[in-house]
């Protein structure tokens, strides 16, 4: 079985992480990934870095362009991951734009992702059906999960549409807006994520985006299966380097 | 076939909506309803009526005697630097924001370049009493000051694009993300052919009114409706777009293309898409576009800031790829020269874009009875310091 879909079936609420491949430092990449799964987190996104990230606020761009600076690409990311699988079993999980991917040939990325074991993609910008109609085979030929978002926007019959697609959980953004761009949780949240929890959707549902600490983690987690953390860790590891990342995760669990 | 948007919202491999889910809802309004409330009567008669009463359409179709007496052939300009704020961008945004009014939109934001389809946004909003905010690169704030001072006396607020390049591409970004975080009240007043279904075939359906008076135009002054040739310069595609948009499936006119070379197409100061680029995705559109090996896009050059755009729109990739249209792409130098002896042939100042299309006479021969209609896309006013530094005036 997957390790993302084995991971779901665990009785916790999980916490996954998305960094950026490549931030700070070109090399930090598979040293993010060892820390944060000693510190006890559940998934990882790793980033893989866009020029023109549309959905990225601030952080998460900056963090890309750095990225690409350090020189960063499609190729050196799987050369720093083939060895991944000895070290880290967590699911890992590559979120990036859909232009790169296209660009090294989907089935060539496909290929490489399961090669190194990587369980599943994020592709903000491929559309559900075009991914059913083009890709869905070839995706589920290498073994990988494909994520697909919704957010408070989303129609109740396109959310079964894309439960019906899904083969692991959805990302479910808490609030229309870029990565980074809220902080926290409102009334508005609260009652999207009752909404959705009483859809009682196939797939489990992972809310990403304004989560930053403990209170956060919580609220989202009350109904949801887990909690998506991005720029807050960006931030962290602006700061701090890979060294103390079990420090940031202990002030989310 | 067709050169047309299929129902999927593609131009033959081209197209689509590449979209991240949060823009999804805004799209897909506006993909359900743009075609209809287009046909509704009472939108083609406000739309026509301010066309007319307040761009000042139909822009004049001149026959343009010592320019084709010199390439000897007959060249027609049509005028679209009359309409009024200087250029064919106020047909789309006319359209739009009569759109955006019909959707109970109340806020609208816009990506700019060289600041003309900022200044025709700024210009529709004042018009219809709405906010606007216009997204610019910090560099193009800093060279095209005129147009930010225009858009900001119109009562838009500017607010400079400070990620990436700081240019067009990274101005049209951040109109997304702005549009990601307001996805209620907000309407996205694109300023091209580009950006995602159904973007592309709106904004050359509002353009289209361009080749529909050449048609009317020509049956008057020609006895036939069809030019040999068209031709027009291509950032996105809009002024392209709406020039070719009624002959598109009429092989008997013949279709030229012109691109921006820069300082030449080999020189890695370009921005000459068709030849340089490969196909990806751009702006939620699959289309060509100059990228890295890796798929980074990449940041395009030229003299002109309205050609300074990695891609194209995908109706222009279609024809790009089909051969339906020839593609020429014209350097800094040769569109300056091309614009200075218009001012001097024709006593016509046009814009440094609309100068890339006049430099074909240059480049290709047209025998002398061929009918060859240009679209003179702009007037130069916002370009007379860029003349001035070149020609050191
Ligand atoms: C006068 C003029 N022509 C052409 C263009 C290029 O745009 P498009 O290719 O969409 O017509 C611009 C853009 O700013 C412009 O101002």
């Amino acid at each position: 079985m997957n390790r993302i879909n084995q991971k779901l079936k665990e009785d916790k609420k999980l916490l996954s992480i998305y960094f950026t491949a490549g931030y700070p430092n070109i090399e930090d990449t598979v040293p993010v990934i060892k820390n944060l799964e000693k510190s006890g987190v559940d998934m990882i996104e790793i980033g893989l870095p866009f020029s023109d990230p549309l959905a990225d606020g601030p952080t998460i761009q900056a963090s890309s362009t750095q990225a690409l600076k350090n020189g960063m690409t499609s190729d050196i990311l799987f050369e720093q991951l083939k060895d991944i699988r000895q070290s880290v079993s967590i699911p890992l999980i590559i979120m990036g734009y859909f232009n790169p991917m296209l660009q090294y040939g989907v089935e060539a990325f496909c290929k490489k992702c399961s090669d190194v074991g990587v369980d599943g993609l994020i592709i903000p910008d491929l559309p559900v059906d075009v991914y059913n109609s083009e890709y869905k085979e070839t995706f589920e030929k290498y073994g990988l999960i494909n994520v697909f978002l919704i957010t408070p926007q989303t129609s109740d019959e396109r959310i079964h549409y894309i439960d019906s697609v899904s083969d692991g959980f959805i990302y479910m953004v808490s609030s229309a807006s870029t990565t980074g761009a809220k902080v926290g949780f409102g009334n508005e949240q609260t009652e999207y994520f009752e909404r959705i929890a009483n859809m009682n959707l196939n797939s489990p549902q992972i809310v990403g985006f304004g989560i930053s600490n403990n209170d956060t983690f919580l609220q989202a987690t009350e109904y949801a299966k887990g909690a998506i953390i991005g720029s807050a860790f960006i931030k962290h590891l602006t700061t701090n380097g890979v060294n103390s990342i079990d420090k940031f995760v202990d002030t989310i669990l | 076939m067709s050169y047309n948007v299929n129902e999927k919202g593609y131009y033959g491999e081209f197209g689509g909506a590449y979209i991240p889910e949060m823009l999804y809802p805004n799209v897909e309004e506006l993909r359900q309803n743009y075609l209809k409330i287009m046909a509704e009567p009472s939108f083609q008669e406000e739309f026509n009526a301010l066309l007319k009463d307040y761009v000042g359409r139909p822009s004049p179709l001149y026959l343009a005697k010592r320019l084709s007496e010199k390439y000897n052939t007959k060249i027609y300009l049509k005028r679209e630097d009359l309409n009024h704020t200087g250029a064919h961008k106020i047909n789309n945004t006319i359209g739009q924001i009569l759109m955006a009014k019909r959707l109970g939109k109340n806020r609208i934001i816009a990506e700019t370049g060289a600041g003309q389809h900022g200044v025709a946004t700024a210009t529709v909003c004042a018009l219809m009493g709405i906010e606007c905010i216009v997204y610019m690169g910090e560099i193009d704030i800093a060279r095209q000051a005129p147009n930010v001072a225009r858009m900001k006396m119109l009562g838009a607020k500017v607010v400079p694009a400070l990620s990436g390049s700081r240019t067009l591409k990274d101005a049209t970004n951040e109109a997304i993300r702005d549009w990601i975080n307001n996805p209620v009240d907000t309407h996205y007043i694109i300023g091209s052919v580009v950006g995602p279904h159904p973007y592309p075939d709106m904004v050359a359906k509002f353009q289209a009114v361009v080749s529909e008076e050449i048609k009317s135009q020509l049956l008057e002054k020609e006895g036939t409706e069809n030019p040999d040739y068209l031709i027009a310069c291509v950032g996105g595609g809009s002024n392209a777009a709406g020039t070719y948009y009624h002959y598109l499936d009429n092989e008997d006119v013949n279709i030229i293309a012109v691109e921006a070379a820069g300082k030449g197409v080999d020189s890695g100061e370009s921005a000459a898409t068709s030849v340089l680029g490969k196909e990806g995705i751009i702006h939620g559109s699959k289309t060509l576009l100059m990228q890295t090996k890796d798929g980074q896009i990449t940041e395009p050059y030229s003299i002109s800031a309205g050609l300074d755009y990695p891609g194209v729109g995908p109706m222009h990739a279609n024809l790009y790829k089909t051969g339906r249209a020839e593609f020429i792409a014209i350097t800094d130098d040769e569109a300056m020269t091309s614009g200075l002896e218009l001012c001097q042939l024709e006593g016509i100042i046009p814009a440094i874009e609309t100068s890339h299309a006049l430099a074909v006479f240059e480049h290709k021969k047209f025998k002398p009875d061929d009918i060859v209609v240009v679209n003179l896309s702009g007037r130069g006013d916002k370009d007379l310091q860029n003349y001035i530094d070149y020609f050191k005036l």
